[in-house]
């Protein structure tokens, strides 16, 4: 489904290289776990597949189903299925959070030349997808992501997640400022969407997402490169012995 | 304003003099009237239409940007459905009155009348010498409505004054007066069939009776090459409450002037506007409001959403009288620029001439935030749509704040077609 070939890219603004070479292969039906110490370039990763103009591919490639989307922006790529769950939501002032979800549901729909949801179709998938995220009618009827706690947030995310029903979903840091009922919930959330048709990639820097959202594969990222790979006792080596050893033994 | 040299006039200031000399024969008014009107155009011929000189016009400078004065139209108008269904319409036709509604509790009387018995005399006295807007309707006006609402009157549905042209001048006058304790919500449309190019007036007098509560919202939906005068002149009594909302989404040439004053302790006066400018039309909204009695209280938030070549003007002045303590006034002027060529000019004034007062203003200019339009399309939402949204997102919180779920509608439909004809 995904395949990055010795990526490079840097920022923009001021040239700075942040992934150097990156190779990584996940499959449809895969939940590949990547993680890496502070400064590793994990959600810069997560950006570039994205589309963020911030970043500035300068080497490689990324295959999406066989294809190169490099040249597309991040709404053409949202349509193609890709989606990113925010390490940090932004708080948009202004756009209801309902409106957000209709129009990026049909904007998705019409770019993929489907007919755009009625209404009370609209209104019934919203519903359901919030009761089973313990998401209240209430948080839906203020401005996106305004005023929502943390875990209202990556909650959040996670619902437009499910309504949008993406092929690549990237999970970045999902589980940071969660407390313990917020992360199984969360973790649920990402488990019901487990499908052999869909791949997720997993973002974090600990082990304890990865008990909740249990990993086919583990890759560390160190330096803008993967370094290892392995299944899921990688994660519990990490959690154990920390990445110096990991580290170590690639340099 | 006399005993001035003779000035060389412009084509647009001899094209006003020559519609006045041909119409002054069929416009209403008795002697009085008359003599009224005469002074008015006089005023403009002797000293011409204000300049940048003329510190009220220095960012309008109205004398170079009148180009043309068009000649009378007598098209035919469409009626209008009114912004919130089931309001008392009346209707206005190229400066005549068409229709008049009938409401409970409401008294109302033309203008046209009041100018040919003289009772309407007063009306032709401009506010000061830089008065170009009443001297301009003062010399043409035509007709309009008085309109009193009873005291204590609660009124259940909206009044529209609609305002309607097919090209051409057209000139109107209100005069309102909402009786003591009562209440009223007032929608003021200003539209145009976008026929031919045309030149309106409209200048309203409103009167708010101790404890009367207002919410009067200007559309002005005027045509590309049109050029609109607006001004509202309010008294505010004691404990009145008047909540003014202005939408500009039209219009080639646009001054929008409201002056007023609170005359009585807990008076309260809420102003927004959204401007909403494209093309290469120039938009002025100047407000001056005089604190005139300890105790009362405003807000005052501009909105502005610049594309294209067009540039706007927000001139915001509070006075504080001397002994008008307590008195607490809140301004904000906030921009989108959305283009290298967009231009807007903000002026806040605070005289204060009293010691115990809160008084603050405050002005932003920015551009679309990046962060929020990447969040937007990365959910598949395309850029147009997404900036769309966010240009919205800007205009809605002060819409919202009218906490009106029919009108907040209406008026949130006019933002979204005008974004939709003029959007990026």
């Amino acid at each position: 489904m995904l395949e990055i070939r010795n990526l490079h890219a840097r920022i923009a603004e001021d040239g700075t290289e942040i992934i150097r070479g990156l190779n990584l292969t996940v499959k449809a039906g895969e939940v590949a776990a990547i993680m890496g110490p502070n400064g590793s370039g994990k959600s810069t990763l997560s950006y570039i597949l994205s589309g963020r103009e911030d970043y500035e591919v300068t080497e490689g490639d990324i295959l999406y189903n066989g294809e190169s989307i490099l040249e597309l922006d991040p709404a053409e790529r949202a349509a193609k299925g890709i989606f990113l769950a925010f390490q940090y939501p932004v708080e948009i002032p202004g756009v209801a959070t309902m409106q957000f979800l209709k129009v990026a549901l049909n904007e998705q729909r019409k770019q993929r030349g489907e007919a755009e949801l009625t209404t009370p179709d609209f209104m019934k998938r919203v519903k359901d997808a919030a009761a089973h995220l313990k998401i209240a009618p209430e948080m839906l009827r203020r401005p996106l992501n305004v005023g929502f706690s943390g875990g209202e947030k990556k909650r959040a995310e996670i619902l437009q997640m499910a309504l949008l029903e993406p092929k690549l979903c990237i999970l970045d840091e999902t589980d940071s400022g969660l407390d313990i009922d917020a992360l199984k919930i969360v973790s649920d959330g990402v488990n019901a969407l487990r499908s052999p048709d869909r791949a997720v990639i997993v973002i974090t820097h600990y082990q304890r997402l990865l008990e909740h959202i249990v990993p086919d594969t583990v890759h560390v990222l160190y330096k803008g490169q993967i370094i290892k790979s392995g299944d899921k006792s990688l994660a519990l080596e990490l959690e154990a012995n920390g990445y110096a050893d990991v580290i170590e033994a690639a340099a | 304003m006399s005993a001035q040299p003779q000035i060389k006039l412009t084509e647009a200031e001899n094209a006003l003099l020559a519609a006045y000399t041909e119409q002054v024969g069929d416009l209403p008014g008795n002697g009085d009237v008359l003599i009224a009107r005469d002074r008015l155009i006089t005023d403009i011929k002797t000293r011409g239409l204000p300049t940048r000189r003329v510190e009220a016009w220095h960012y309008t400078d109205l004398r170079n940007l009148l180009r043309q004065v068009p000649a009378n139209a007598n098209g035919d108008v469409e009626a209008l459905a009114p912004l919130i269904s089931g309001s008392a319409v009346f209707t206005l036709e190229n400066g005549k009155v068409a229709a008049k509604a009938k409401a409970e509790g409401v008294t109302v009387r033309r203008i046209e009348t009041m100018l040919a018995d003289g009772s309407g005399a007063f009306l032709m006295s401009p506010r000061g010498d830089d008065d170009a807007v009443g001297r301009i309707n003062g010399g043409f006006l035509r007709d309009g409505l008085e309109i009193a609402v009873a005291d204590g009157a609660a009124l259940a549905e909206p009044i529209e004054l609609q305002v309607l042209h097919s090209g051409g001048q057209s000139h109107a006058r209100f005069v309102v007066t909402v009786g003591a304790g009562a209440s009223a919500q007032i929608v003021e449309r200003q539209q145009g069939n976008g026929a031919s190019a045309a030149l309106v007036s409209s200048v309203s007098e409103l009167t708010l009776k101790s404890g009367a509560e207002v919410s009067w919202i200007i559309v002005q939906e005027q045509g590309v090459s049109d050029t609109h005068f607006g001004q509202i002149n309010f008294r505010l009594e004691k404990d009145a409450k008047l909540k003014l909302f202005i939408v500009n989404a039209g219009g080639k040439l646009v001054r929008q002037e409201v002056h007023g004053v609170t005359l009585g302790e807990g008076a309260d006066f809420t102003f927004r506007v959204v401007n909403l400018l494209g093309g290469e039309s120039h938009t002025d909204v100047t407000m001056t409001l005089g604190h005139d009695v300890p105790e009362t209280t405003s807000t005052e938030i501009v909105r502005n959403v610049v594309f294209d070549k067009a540039s706007g003007v927000f001139q915001g002045q509070i006075r504080v009288a001397p002994d008008a303590q307590k008195t607490d006034a809140r301004m904000a002027c906030n921009t989108l620029l959305l283009s290298e060529e967009a231009d807007f000019s903000t002026k806040p004034e605070l005289e204060i001439f009293a010691d115990d007062v809160q008084c603050a203003h405050g002005a932003t200019v920015a551009d679309i935030d990046r962060n929020h339009l990447y969040y937007l399309m990365a959910r598949g939402i395309p850029e147009r749509r997404a900036r769309g949204l966010l240009v919205q997102a800007f205009v809605a919180e002060v819409i919202e704040e009218l906490d009106d779920a029919p009108l907040v509608e209406a008026l949130e439909a006019v933002i979204e077609g005008w974004l939709e004809r003029h959007g990026n």
